[in-house]
């Protein structure tokens, strides 16, 4: 544990400033990522994931703004670096694959000359060689015919098609960081799980980090090596992949498993947590969480609880046990 | 699958793109025109209050045949068409037909407040009488897909992804249609969010009746969803019928293998591999029977004669390798269903 995390974010807050006065959207968000690991995050819808992600490549758009904390990247600050400092690192040491695929593609352009053009952007290489590397992206993340696609625009492609296209946008420099926000949602599960062993094997042979957001639990539970859960801008709980997913101590993240839809059988309704995750400007005191769970107290209404410095660490006054897990 | 009354009809439908280079560098090239077959001969039949299930591989043709079956995309063979019902009111006619998008993002005007977003079916159908009632209706159908009411004064960019998803399936809802065809309607969202619509949306089809034509790559919410199932390869049906039925005995290959890829929480594993075999392509499929390529099954009558679906109890499949096994029933894997 000694090893320099190659990501290292700390006590990060973000803000929107509105007409009634700032929004606190993250508060105090603290993780790390270590050469060659990939971090899960996963969590409510709304709950901060992708911003969490914006704030690290440096793209959080007025009005949000970052309030508070810091983040290094191998060592070195770059939540406060000029814009244009920050732009040849994204890219280069860090690629960004977004929720939207339509931020990355440009709708008038070949596919395959958006790539060649942000590798030679990054890569001393020539034309050609490019093109080349860019073919053989595009095979890598499943294009089938990838010699013929790689002249198409992205309104030929089908949304799973396109969403790969910008993941091979993203690791054509071959980044040092991978942030990876919902990279295989529109996508089926054989292709998914050769894009989650393409990260895997970025990570394990060129010692790439990689925050992955994902709602699908069963990509977490195959690909990360350690799991944040986040709730209402906070993370409630972190650790490692199977603790967190077999052994939940938060909660949320009790009932975001049960939530689960079984493909062995068909229930008549799903299990879900009641209520909704509050809105921000309506965070109520002491635990966010706190209105919809069932072991909330005085304590939990009033005192917001924290993280420790373990492994597995859940921000709940009233954790689970070994016992609550049968 | 003759049903007794469908509200849906496809009938042999297909849908050719042209995709070949422009017009100028194929004269200078002398390449030739290049078709691709995104849907190829599709026929099956809805009946109302169902939900039928379209799965399969990323650009197989789901959403082009989505977009065949709201209009939005004229097939250029074979008809889709709907049966008349009876509403609630005692009216007479087509169903009301609407899709929610595979895209949150690119379906949602960024230059509309959200509140408008969701009231401008309201206002086109003349579903409510004023401005009040449809305000009052607006602020119901956020909360009910769990957004809130002051949401309504917001712009889409403001909102997260799963967010958005949400104001799109309220505008779907808003349309108070009858078939509902929803391309990924819950990509975004968490599990526990995803919980609650796909309940609501259970709830809703119990009270008013609706037909849902769901396309999902979640096969535990295809699962939990479908009555009936058709499996999608490379344009074409491969296997169809009752949903549970093919999930406890997929006999088809393709389905067996997409069954068996399921990332599953309970028991990860870590090592999985792709499907393996080079994925074609629906401009240049191979002949015979398209997954042939990939078949750890196949023989060689299968890279010359196109399978048709052959009907069997509860489904049909469309397998050379099947059709010509005897016995073919005792061939098939039952997956197991461990009790709760
Ligand atoms: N421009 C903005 N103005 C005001 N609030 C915003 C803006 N952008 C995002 N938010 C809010 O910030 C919160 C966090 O958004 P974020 O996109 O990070 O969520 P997320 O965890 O990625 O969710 P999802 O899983 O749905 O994608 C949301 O509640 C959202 O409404
Ligand atoms: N406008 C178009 N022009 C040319 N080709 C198209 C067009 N729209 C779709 N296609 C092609 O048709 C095929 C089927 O696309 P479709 O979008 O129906 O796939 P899909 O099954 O919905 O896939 P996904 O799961 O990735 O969304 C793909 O090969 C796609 O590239
Ligand atoms: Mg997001
Ligand atoms: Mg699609």
């Amino acid at each position: 544990m000694t090893e320099t995390p190659l990501l290292s974010v700390r006590d990060l807050k973000l803000v929107f400033d509105g007409r009634k006065g700032p929004l606190t959207a993250l508060d105090g968000v603290s993780f790390d990522i270590r050469p060659g690991e990939i971090l899960g995050v996963v969590g409510e819808s709304g709950a901060g994931k992708s911003l969490t992600g914006t704030a690290v490549i440096g793209l959080v758009d007025p009005p949000g703004r970052i309030a508070g904390g810091s983040i290094h990247l191998a060592g070195q600050r770059i939540d406060n670096l000029p814009a244009e400092a920050m732009r040849a690192l994204r890219g280069r040491r860090i690629g960004a694959i977004f929720q939207d695929p339509l931020t990355s593609l440009h709708p008038l352009l070949k596919v395959g000359d958006q790539i060649v053009e942000t590798i030679l952007t990054h890569l001393p290489v020539s034309r050609t060689e490019a093109r080349a590397r860019a073919l053989d992206l595009l095979e890598q993340v499943g294009i089938p015919a990838a010699s013929t696609r790689i002249d198409h625009y992205p309104h030929q492609f089908s949304g799973g098609m396109r969403q790969r296209v910008v993941i091979a946008l993203a690791l054509c420099a071959e980044p040092d960081l991978i942030i990876a926000d919902e990279p295989t949602t529109a996508l089926d599960v054989s292709i998914q799980a050769q894009i989650t062993s393409l990260i895997k094997r970025l990570c394990r042979e060129k010692g790439a980090a990689t925050m992955l957001v994902t709602h699908d639990m069963g990509v977490i539970a195959e690909t990360a090596d350690r799991v944040a859960v986040m709730y209402a801008g906070r993370i409630a709980e972190i650790g490692p992949v199977a603790e967190v997913t077999r052994r939940p101590r938060h909660p949320y993240t009790a009932g975001l498993m049960a939530s689960i839809p079984s493909v062995l059988r068909r229930n008549a309704t799903l299990q879900q947590i009641d209520g909704a995750m509050p809105r921000l400007g309506a965070i109520p005191p002491g635990c966010s969480f706190n209105p919809r769970c069932a072991r909330a107290t005085e304590l939990c209404r009033t005192l917001q609880p924290t993280l420790g410095l373990q492994a597995h660490e859940a921000a709940c006054h009233h954790p689970l046990v070994e016992a609550d897990h049968g | 699958m003759a049903e007794a009354n469908p509200i849906l009809i496809v009938e042999n439908a297909s849908c050719r793109f042209d995709v070949s280079g422009p017009w100028l560098q194929r004269i200078a090239t002398g390449a030739p025109r290049r078709e691709l077959k995104a849907v190829n001969q599709v026929s099956f039949s809805v009946p109302r209050g169902a939900t039928f299930s379209i799965v399969g591989e990323s650009g197989c043709g789901k959403t082009t045949l989505a977009r065949m079956i709201v209009g939005l995309q004229p097939p250029t063979a074979g008809s889709v068409r709907f049966g008349e019902i009876r509403r609630a009111d005692g009216t007479v006619g087509p169903p009301r037909v609407q899709m929610i998008f595979q895209d949150p993002y690119a379906s949602l005007n960024p230059r509309w407040r959200v509140g408008d977003i969701v009231a401008e079916p309201i206002r086109e159908l003349k579903l409510r009488a004023t401005e009040a009632e449809t305000a009052a209706r607006v602020a119901e159908l956020l909360v009910t897909v769990g957004l809130s009411a002051a949401d309504a004064d917001r712009y889409p960019h403001a909102f997260s992804g799963g967010q958005r998803q949400r104001i799109s399936i309220a505008r779907a809802l808003a349309t108070e249609a009858d078939v509902l065809v929803c391309d990924e309607p819950t990509s975004a969202l968490d599990v526990s969010v995803q919980a609650q619509i796909l309940n609501l949306m259970v709830r809703l089809q119990k009270k008013l009746d609706l037909t849902y034509i769901l396309i999902s790559h979640n096969l535990s919410v295809v699962r939990h969803m479908s009555d009936q199932l058709a499996i999608m390869y490379l344009g074409r049906i491969v296997e169809i019928g009752d949903a549970d039925t093919i999930f406890n005995g997929p006999l088809h290959p393709y389905t067996r293998l997409l069954l068996d890829t399921i990332p599953d929480v309970e028991s990860p594993n870590r090592a999985r591999a792709p499907l393996s075999g080079e994925v074609p392509s629906p401009i240049n499929p191979p002949p015979g029977c398209a997954f042939h390529p990939r078949c750890p099954m196949a023989e060689a009558a299968c890279s010359r004669t196109v399978p048709e679906l052959m009907p069997r109890p509860r489904r049909s499949v469309a397998c050379l390798v099947l059709e010509n096994s005897e016995g073919a029933a005792d061939a098939q894997i039952s997956r197991s269903t461990p009790s709760a």
